[in-house]
C-alpha cells in the first residue's frame, strides 16, 4: 500500500514539492505542527538568536569583532539590555511550554505526553535507531523508519530543555546575584558565568553547526525544512521521513484528520526569507565565534 | 644728511614731550641738547634715533635677517624704557656697521641664564631667550596675557617645537602638545582659562628644564609626586601611604607614580570613560596574573565592551592612590569591609555575597578545585556532544546525498 502511494505522488509531482504549492495538485498536506507550536519555535529562535548575538560578545569580549559590534548597537549597556529582554521572553516561552506538558500530561492525563510513540521521551527504539542510523551512514544497514520525533529531534528538544533550565538558572543567580547570594555560596556566583558562558557557547555551537544541518541544510531538507514555519508537509515527504507514524495513523484511521491546506505562496515566501535570516545569522555568528578560537 | 637729521630731531622732540618712562625729561633735555649740536650722531642710541631707520618693520640686513623694529610696540614692552644699545653693544656711532656682536641677555638677565645652563636648552642652536620669550623687541611681563610665557600661552609657546612638526618628529620625542590639549590639564586652561591649571612649566619648571632621567628633575620618577602634589597635595597624602608610595619613597623604581596610571601629558578625568577603559591594562602592567584572572570575569567582559564602563576596575575595589595591603583592617578589599565595598555598586550585598572572587582562576586546580571541575566538566560536555553530533551530521549528509544522486539517476532533488 505504501508502495503504490508513493509511487502515484511521484508520478504526479516529478517536480520538487515546493513548486508544487502554487499549482492546482490532487498532493495531500497533513498537519504536524500545531500554530502553537510553531509560534513557541518562532519565539525559541529569535530570542535565542537575539541571545547568542548578544552573549558572544560578553563571552569573546577581548575579540575586536566584539568590541566593534558592541560600539555599534550602543555600547554594553545596549547589549545586556536586549540580552536581558530575549532572557525574559523565552523565560516566559519555557514557563508557559512546561504548564502545558503539565496540563495536558498530568492534568488531563492525555496520553503520549511522557511515554508512547508520540512522546518526547526516549525509548529503547532510540537508541537502535541512533546506532542503526549510523551504520546506515556508512553503509552497513537499512535506513531505520522514524516514528513521529526522531532521536535526533528528541536530543535537540531535551539539549534546549535542559540548556534553558541550566543557561537560565545561572543567567539570573548572575542578574540578582545579591539575592541568590542568601541561597548560594559566593563561589556558586564565579561557577555560574562558567557554567552560563560554556553551556551557551555549546547551545550556539550546536544549533548553528549540528541542528542548522540536521534539520534544515541536510539533502533531504535542503535549504530548509518549511514544516516548522507552515505547520504542513506533502504526504510525500510525511511519509519518506515518518514511515512508522504514517503507518499507525493509517493502521489507526487517524490519517485523515491529520489533513491540511497546501501552504500559501506568501507563507512559504515569508518562512522563506525568515528561515534565510536565521540561517545567515547564525553561520555569521558561528564564524565570529570560531574566528574568536582561531584568529 | 642734513634731511636725516632734521626727521631725527623732529621726531625727537615729539617723543620727548610724550615720553613717561624712567629716562625722564631732564635725561631727554640733555640727549636732545646734543642732538641739536651733533645732528648727524647719537652716542646714545636713542630708541627714537634707531626707529628712524628700523620703524620699517621689513627691513633686511645683508644676510636677510629682519632687523626691523615696531616701534610702538616696542615702547609699550617690558624693554621699552632701554636705549638700544643697551643690549646691541657693539653699536656706538652711527652710522654703525653691518655686522654686530650678538645680544647677550644674561648682561641683565644673569640668574635666568645660569639657570638655562645645565638645562635640556642650553645648548639649543636657536637663541634660548627668544626661542621661548618671543621677538626681544616685543617682550612682556609674564601676568601680562599677551606675554608668551603667560601661563595661557605657555602650551603654545612649548608646542611650536613640542608639537605636531617640530622637536618631536626631529628628535623622535612624542608630540606632546596635541596630548596636553586633550588633557583636564589643557582643559581646564583653555575652555575654562584657569591660570592656575598645570602648564608646562608648572611640572619641568621654566629656565632650569631637566631630562626625567636627571634625579634632580621634578619629572624624574621619585619627584613626580611631590611635583604633582604641589597642587594635588591631599591626593599626595593619600599615595605615599599607600604601597606604591611607600615603595617609591623606598627607592623601589618599578612601583607607579601618578603619571604612570594618569600618563603624563594627556592626563585624563578618572570618572571619563575612556580612562577607566585604559585603567585596568595598566595595573595589569605590573600585576599580570591578577589582570588575566580579572578578564575572566563578568566584570571585565562587560568592562570591554563599549559604552559601559560602570563595572568594577582595579582601583574601584583596591582605592586608587592609598592602595593598601589586603591584611589592612583600612583596606576596602580587606574582609571585613567586602559587603561596604562591593555594596557600592552591588545593593543589598551580604556576607555570602562577598565570598564570590573577583579573581578566581577556574585553570587551577588548586586554588579553586570547584571552579576548575565545574569548567573541566563543562569542557568536556561540549567536546564530546560536539564532535559526536559533527561526525553524525557529516556522515548524514553524505549519505543523503550519495542515496539522492543515486536514486534520482544523477539529478539529485529532494528526498533521496
Amino acid at each position: 500500500m505504501p508502495d503504490s502511494v508513493q509511487a502515484q505522488v511521484t508520478m504526479s509531482q516529478p517536480a520538487p514539492v515546493e513548486t508544487n504549492l502554487t499549482q492546482t495538485s490532487p498532493a495531500r498536506w497533513f498537519r504536524r505542527f500545531t500554530a502553537e507550536q510553531r509560534t513557541m519555535h518562532a519565539v525559541l529562535f529569535s530570542t535565542f538568536l537575539g541571545l547568542a548575538a548578544t552573549g558572544l560578545p560578553m563571552r569573546f569580549s577581548e575579540s575586536l569583532w566584539a568590541r566593534k559590534f558592541a560600539t555599534g548597537v550602543g555600547g554594553f549597556g545596549a547589549i545586556l539590555f536586549f540580552h536581558k529582554l530575549c532572557a525574559i521572553v523565552l523565560t516566559i516561552a519555557f514557563l508557559i511550554h512546561v504548564k502545558e506538558i503539565f496540563t495536558r500530561g498530568i492534568l488531563k492525563r492525555e496520553k503520549g505526553i511522557f511515554w508512547g510513540a508520540t512522546s518526547m521521551v526516549a525509548n529503547w527504539k532510540d537508541a537502535k535507531d541512533l546506532v542503526n542510523h549510523m551504520r546506515w551512514f556508512v553503509g552497513l544497514g537499512k535506513r531505520p523508519q522514524f516514528e513521529r520525533y526522531a532521536y535526533w529531534e528528541k536530543f535537540d528538544y531535551w539539549a534546549v530543555f535542559w540548556g534553558m533550565i541550566v543557561i537560565g538558572f545561572s543567567g539570573y543567580a548572575m542578574w540578582f546575584a545579591p539575592f541568590f547570594a542568601h541561597f548560594l555560596p559566593g563561589w556558586a556566583l564565579n561557577a555560574a558565568l562558567i557554567i552560563h558562558s560554556e553551556e551557551g557557547l555549546l547551545a550556539i555551537l550546536f544549533i548553528f553547526a549540528i541542528h542548522f544541518v540536521n534539520t534544515h541544510l541536510r539533502p533531504d531538507s535542503f535549504p530548509m525544512d518549511m514544516v516548522i514555519f507552515t505547520g504542513v508537509e506533502s504526504e510525500e515527504e510525511f511519509k519518506h521521513k515518518r514511515p512508522l507514524e504514517y503507518e499507525r495513523m493509517q493502521k489507526e484511521g487517524k490519517l485523515e484528520s491529520r489533513l491540511g491546506e497546501a501552504p500559501q505562496t506568501w507563507q512559504l515566501n515569508f518562512s522563506r526569507v525568515v528561515g534565510a535570516i536565521a540561517i545567515f545569522i547564525g553561520l555569521t555568528l558561528l564564524v565570529l565565534t570560531l574566528s574568536a578560537y582561531f584568529i | 644728511m642734513l634731511e636725516a637729521a632734521t626727521i631725527s630731531v623732529i621726531s625727537l622732540t615729539r617723543r620727548a614731550l610724550t615720553r613717561r618712562t624712567l629716562a625722564g625729561s631732564i635725561g631727554t633735555a640733555a640727549i636732545l641738547a646734543l642732538a641739536l649740536a651733533l645732528p648727524a650722531r647719537s652716542l646714545h642710541a636713542q630708541a627714537t634715533d634707531c626707529l628712524a631707520c628700523h620703524s620699517d618693520t621689513t627691513m633686511q640686513d645683508a644676510a636677510g635677517h629682519n632687523v626691523g623694529v615696531d616701534g610702538p610696540k616696542f615702547h609699550s614692552s617690558i624693554h621699552g624704557s632701554l636705549d638700544c644699545n643697551n643690549c646691541h653693544t657693539s653699536i656706538k656711532d652711527y652710522p654703525h656697521p653691518d655686522k654686530q656682536t650678538p645680544v647677550d641677555c644674561k648682561s641683565c638677565h644673569a640668574d635666568e641664564a645660569s639657570s638655562l645652563t645645565g638645562s635640556v636648552h642650553a645648548n639649543s642652536k636657536e637663541h634660548p631667550c627668544t626661542s621661548c620669550h618671543g621677538d626681544a623687541h616685543s617682550i612682556f611681563p609674564k601676568a601680562d596675557s599677551r606675554s608668551a610665557v603667560y601661563p595661557l600661552n605657555v602650551p603654545a609657546t612649548c608646542g611650536k617645537c613640542h608639537g605636531n612638526n617640530g622637536m618631536g618628529q626631529k628628535h623622535g620625542l612624542p608630540s606632546i602638545l596635541p596630548q596636553y590639549v586633550d588633557s583636564i590639564h589643557g582643559f581646564a586652561l583653555s575652555k575654562e582659562g584657569l591660570l592656575v591649571a598645570a602648564n608646562c612649566q608648572s611640572c619641568h619648571g621654566s629656565h632650569h628644564i631637566l631630562s626625567h632621567s636627571n634625579p634632580e628633575s621634578p619629572t624624574y620618577k621619585t619627584n613626580i609626586p611631590k611635583t604633582c602634589g604641589s597642587c594635588h597635595a591631599k591626593i599626595n597624602d593619600d599615595y605615599m601611604t599607600g604601597v606604591h608610595g611607600k615603595a617609591v619613597a623606598n627607592g623601589n623604581l618599578k612601583a607607579p607614580v601618578c603619571s604612570d596610571c594618569h600618563t603624563a601629558h594627556a592626563i585624563l578625568q578618572p570618572t571619563e570613560a575612556a580612562f577607566r577603559s585604559q585603567s585596568t591594562p595598566i595595573c595589569g602592567n605590573c600585576h599580570k596574573e591578577k589582570f588575566s584572572t580579572y578578564r575572566d570575569t563578568f566584570h571585565s567582559q562587560l568592562g570591554s565592551l563599549g559604552g559601559y564602563v560602570e563595572t568594577a576596575r582595579c582601583w574601584d575595589c583596591h582605592g586608587a592612590h592609598g592602595i593598601l595591603p589586603t591584611a589592612d583592617p583600612n583596606s576596602p578589599v580587606n574582609p571585613a569591609n567586602l559587603v561596604k565595598t562591593c555594596g557600592r555598586c552591588h545593593a543589598g550585598a551580604n556576607a555570602s555575597f562577598v565570598k564570590y572572587q573577583p579573581h578566581a582562576n577556574a585553570r587551577d586546580r588548586k586554588l579553586n578545585p570547584a571552579l576548575y571541575f565545574i569548567r573541566l566538566f563543562m569542557n568536556l560536555l561540549l567536546a564530546s556532544v560536539l564532535i559526536f553530533f559533527m561526525i553524525h551530521t557529516i556522515l548524514w549528509v553524505i549519505r543523503a546525498r550519495y542515496n539522492q544522486v543515486k536514486s534520482k539517476a544523477g539529478n539529485g532533488g529532494n528526498h533521496a
